[in-house]
């Protein structure tokens, strides 16, 4: 047993502990559901990728077992994340949480109004939010 | 309002495929290691809970036709069965033995008579966590 796989382990399980630590502060300290989403998915799939790999490699170099179920789950995590951060985003969109004062830009509004089959009353809330917008916008 | 995403129901048709794949690779490594019937029985129900959310109900139910009570009373059945007949070797009930077989594909394996008892209570499981999900899922006007 060689004290190599040991280092390459700590070093990927320390990358990912840090990228997790940051996506927890971006969790905090972001003003919205979409920035959060962006914070807590990207960079902890990242931590959690870098520490399965760092597993992967310990047990590979250190004992020789090279295990699937890890692939599997690094495989699997890279997959999943992504698809469930779109999905609580989706969802938020479509109950009309709003995005945060600072945004300048929601590309996706119109391209909603048209095409999906709103509720009237909700088509309603959405055209009063554009209108205190402008409001807004000119004082 | 139809519920339709693509992104969801492109990687739902992968994702199924490695759940159910790792449901039975549990099922297996049940006798050596870490897993077993119960714990694969929910994974495989957690592939199908999965195509119930994305899909409809009623496409699950016209590709999947499996009726889940009767899922549920023939792994009963199976388990009850393989422990009767350690009645017909003479040895008490639920004795369990195994032996190595030369397989012509696997080449040495080891065959348990527990894995025909694991593989009632994996149908029982996959049965009865679906039958409860399907009916408190489905509301009739």
């Amino acid at each position: 047993m060689s004290g190599s796989g040991e280092v390459v382990g700590a070093i990927l399980i320390l990358i990912g502990a840090i990228f997790s630590l940051i996506s927890a502060i971006g969790n905090v300290r972001l003003p919205d559901v979409y920035t959060r989403s962006h914070a807590a998915s990207k960079s902890s799939t990242l931590g959690v990728l870098c520490a399965l790999v760092g597993t992967l490699l310990y047990f590979l170099i250190s004992d020789g077992f090279f295990s699937i179920r890890l692939i599997l789950g690094i495989f699997f995590v890279f997959l999943t994340a992504p698809v469930a951060a779109h999905v609580i985003c989706r969802a938020a969109y479509r109950h009309q949480v709003p995005l945060t004062e600072q945004s300048v830009q929601d590309e996706l509004k119109d391209y909603y109004m048209e095409n999906e089959n709103l509720e009237q009353e909700d088509k309603a809330y959405l055209i009063e939010k554009e209108i205190e917008l402008q409001v807004t916008e000119q004082v | 309002m139809k519920f339709t995403d693509v992104f969801l129901q492109t990687s739902t048709k992968i994702l199924v495929f490695i759940i159910m794949t790792f449901s039975i690779f549990i099922l297996f490594a049940g006798h050596h290691n870490p897993g077993g019937g119960f714990i694969g029985g929910l994974i495989t129900s957690s592939a199908l809970v999965l195509l119930y959310i994305t899909f409809d109900l009623q496409t699950v139910r016209d590709i999947i036709p499996v009726d889940f009570n009767q899922l549920a009373a023939g792994g009963v059945i199976v388990s009850v069965l393989t422990g009767t007949a350690s009645f017909l070797f003479h040895v008490p009930f639920l004795t369990q033995t195994f032996t190595y077989v030369d397989l012509p594909l696997l080449g040495n394996t080891e065959l348990a008579s527990a894995v025909i008892f694991d593989l009632g209570v994996y149908m029982t499981v996959i049965g009865t966590t679906m039958t409860i999900i399907t009916s408190i899922s489905e509301d009739e006007k």
